[in-house]
């Protein structure tokens, strides 16, 4: 049993069938990139991951234990629990525009500490003394990502490839077991990709499973130990980088590669 | 003397503009929010509803409105004002300004629900998500992060509706109140001068600009960061 499994995912908008049957697994440490042309499914797997769209069928289970069944109804508040499992990077970041890039990153850290203390009716010190530390986390994140000299900025005063690295730290405040990313560099002038890139590389790490959809093919086979090729709703081909980029099997995943290469 | 009397005069009838104004702004904010949820609600009675009044309150005169609230009591339920005064040991004077109030509370009230929606509506998608995916509750997304983006995005509208506000409460008058404008009309007729007139507009004037100040002076602030 892996820790990371996602079986059978289907999902419509109306008429239109977007997913039709996906199934993979992931170890925590390992990173998946999901490649594969526009419209073949890609971000709308991820956000059926993150529950911003529900599946229509199918199962995902983290560390042995059904976070999502298709079948079952979830309330607000479960929900809300299962989504703490994983964090999601966006293409176009979506930092809060009002706050400056620590805060951004604290904010969501500091709602739960709050929430958490309250129950626990703790007093004003107590409280004080875990926002700090939350404070504390959040500096070091956003030194992590290389923006220990920016942390007052608003994202307004940054370049898009310094907002995506405060949103990589703000995903990565809450702990999730599983970061997913969707397209991180497709907004970004080209000269801006490599520091997010190099950012999200470091990210490998034991405590957590990351999942990458990108369009970036060096970037996908370095940092990969699988790549799943997406083409109209399914999984066509899944396997080590080396495999897929140097000898994928399926005539679809050959002339997607070819074009890329030719680009 | 007469200028004395006419200054006396058109003080009293400003501090009833003041205070329209004032109890209108403090209440139609609150009702406006209201009715811009009600307006996006997926309770399709509710949306329906909200929808449907703020059709009728922006389709019909605020003057009429301002009447038909004063006639309600009256007309629909069959109580006179009397009755109502004795019962509630109030001024006359004090009920037909609550009626006015009422009236002027409903129609900017639902005035400033469109420019609110109109903000919520405007937020970017991704706002929301990015919330969602944090694990913030509905209420913490509104709160900690969609809610100053809306009152950002509605200050220059709803400035817009403030001052107009100002001048409308001219439109109290209708219900008797004896705002700015009407007491300047009275004068008018008492001294057979039209300087009570002008002396009313300068009034509006400076008010409205010490307003205008106030809303630049908000811009200002909320200004240090662009989307």
């Amino acid at each position: 049993m892996s820790f990371f499994e996602v079986k059978n995912i289907y999902k419509s908008f109306g008429n239109a069938q977007i997913l039709k049957g996906i199934n993979f697994t992931l170890e925590k440490g390992e990173v998946v990139s999901i490649i594969g042309s526009s419209g073949s499914g890609k971000t709308t797997l991820l956000r059926c991951l993150n529950f911003l769209e529900f599946a229509d069928m199918g199962t995902i289970n983290i560390g042995g234990e059904e976070i999502y069944n298709a079948q079952k109804n979830y309330n607000d508040a479960e929900l809300r629990a299962n989504r703490l499992h994983f964090g999601l990077v966006f293409q176009s970041f979506n930092l809060f525009p009002q706050y400056s890039a620590l805060k951004n990153v604290q904010l969501a850290l500091d709602l739960q500490t709050k929430e958490r203390l309250q129950k626990q009716k703790a007093s004003k010190a107590e409280l004080k003394e875990a926002l700090a530390k939350n404070m504390q986390i959040a500096t070091d994140l956003l030194e992590k990502v290389g923006l220990g000299n920016k942390i007052k900025n608003y994202p307004c005063e940054l370049s898009g490839g310094q907002c995506q690295r405060v949103a990589i730290a703000r995903a990565l405040a809450l702990k999730p077991e599983i970061l997913c990313f969707d397209e991180p560099t497709s907004a970004l002038d080209p000269e801006l990709t490599g520091e997010v890139l190099r950012v999200i590389k470091d990210l490998r790490s034991a405590e957590r499973g990351m999942v990458i959809v990108t369009h970036e093919m060096e970037f996908a086979r370095e940092v990969s130990d699988k790549i799943i090729f997406m083409a109209d709703g399914v999984i066509e081909e899944m396997g080590a980088p080396e495999q897929i980029f140097e000898n994928p099997t399926r005539a679809k995943t050959k002339s997607f590669l070819k074009n890329y290469v030719h680009r | 003397m007469d200028f004395i009397i006419i200054l006396q005069n058109l003080l009293n009838g400003f501090g009833n503009t003041v205070l329209l104004f004032a109890i209108t702004l403090i209440a139609a904010l609150p009702l406006g929010l209201l009715i811009a949820f009600g307006s996006m609600s997926k309770f399709i009675p509710i949306k329906a509803f909200c929808r449907g009044l703020v059709w009728v309150i922006r389709g019909t005169p605020l003057l009429l409105q301002v009447l038909l609230v004063t006639l309600v009591p009256f007309y629909v339920f069959n109580i006179g004002n009397t009755e109502i005064i004795s019962f509630l040991g109030i001024k006359m004077k004090t009920l037909l300004f609550s009626y006015a109030c009422l009236a002027f509370i409903i129609n900017y009230g639902c005035y400033f629900s469109e420019i609110i929606r109109g903000a919520i509506e405007s937020v970017p998608k991704g706002q929301f998500e990015a919330g969602k995916v944090l694990g913030m509750t509905k209420g913490q997304i509104f709160r900690k992060v969609i809610l100053f983006q809306v009152i950002k995005k509605s200050l220059a509208p709803a400035s817009n509706e403030i001052i107009t506000l100002v001048k409308d409460t001219a439109l109290a008058s209708i219900a008797g109140v004896i705002e700015l404008y009407t007491s300047a009309e009275h004068l008018v007729n008492q001294f057979i001068v039209l300087t009570p007139l002008l002396y009313a507009a300068i009034f509006y004037l400076i008010f409205n600009g010490v307003l205008t100040l106030l809303f630049a002076y908000l811009e200002k602030k909320m200004s240090f960061y662009k989307e």
